[in-house]
């Protein structure tokens, strides 16, 4: 059986990172490892009840594992917004929205009722972009 | 270091996420924190198109997953998506997607309109680019998806 352990976003900034899952979402630090020959940073966070998955925040590198330029766009391209989603689900996506905004939490949109549920978004610091949904049975007379 | 961009990135979130409010480019250049004329150049760098037609695009996006989606009437999906003049609503509606709005609803047998898949994916694979001249016909690639139906 295979299942998932951990996923991966990029960040530009591994305390601003940080920060904001932790201190915002409300986020556990899972893992953080500095190998100090390296300049690496093995930074895990995920949310509490769900100990089994991790989301790994990793610094975009210079070089030797990046060059120069190619480190530049891939910065440029996660602060575009075209990093990755990552989908979240929550069981009651206004709560949850009152909940973040309370701390500091910025969404890109009010819950919104689709025929799969109610959902809204957000995104960390460095543009990743987040989906909080709140699953509710299939309905074609929700959100119209 | 957080690129600049990252800024730019809120401007277009807000189109994304408010569309159906009176936005205008002032707005997204305020979420920006530039001034308008800056913030169109930059925005138009950035992502390829100037922020007034992203705004419009998506607007006519969801629009078209109204059309798709629900049996409203036109002129309350024009207003649901932010759009103030039906006329210009048509017009643009028709460029862009090949048909006018209600050709476009008709165009889609009910079985078909549905697709299950999430809201940011239909905004981000659904949205099409403006066009400047009227040679196109309909073009629009049958939303079929393995027997699903409606997004999710």
């Amino acid at each position: 059986m295979i299942k998932f352990a951990n996923v991966q976003f990029w960040v530009h900034d591994h305390d601003a990172a940080l920060a904001f899952y932790t201190r915002k979402l409300g986020w556990e630090v899972r893992a953080d490892t500095t190998v100090e020959g390296w300049d690496f940073r093995w930074l895990v966070v995920g949310p509490p009840g769900q100990d089994e998955i991790g989301l790994v925040l990793m610094k975009i590198p210079g070089p030797p594992m990046l060059d120069e330029a190619t480190s530049a766009q891939l910065a440029e391209l996660v602060a575009k917004g075209v990093g990755g989603t990552l989908f979240l689900e929550t069981d009651d996506c206004q709560a949850s929205y009152d909940e973040l905004s309370a701390r500091g939490v910025e969404f890109n949109d009010p819950p919104t009722e689709q025929p799969y549920g109610i959902d809204t978004s957000f995104r960390d610091p460095s543009g990743n972009n987040v989906r909080l949904t709140q699953i509710l049975e299939f309905s074609l007379d929700r959100g119209r | 270091m957080v690129p600049p961009v990252r800024h730019l990135l809120r401007a277009k979130d807000l189109a994304d996420g408010y569309y159906f409010e009176p936005l205008t480019v002032s707005d997204l250049a305020r979420a920006a924190g530039l001034s308008p004329a800056h913030f169109s150049r930059e925005f138009r760098r950035a992502f390829g198109e100037a922020p007034h037609q992203y705004l419009l695009t998506r607007r006519l996006e969801r629009a078209a997953a109204l059309l798709r989606n629900t049996d409203r009437p036109v002129t309350e999906i024009c207003f649901a998506v932010g759009l103030t003049s039906i006329g210009s609503f048509t017009t643009s509606f028709r460029r862009v997607y090949g048909l006018p709005p209600l050709a476009y609803r008709e165009s889609f047998p009910p079985a078909r309109r549905l697709i299950r898949i999430p809201l940011c994916m239909a905004q981000a694979y659904g949205r099409r680019e403006n066009r400047t001249f009227r040679e196109a016909g309909p073009t629009e690639t049958s939303l079929t998806s393995a027997g699903t139906k409606e997004e999710r």
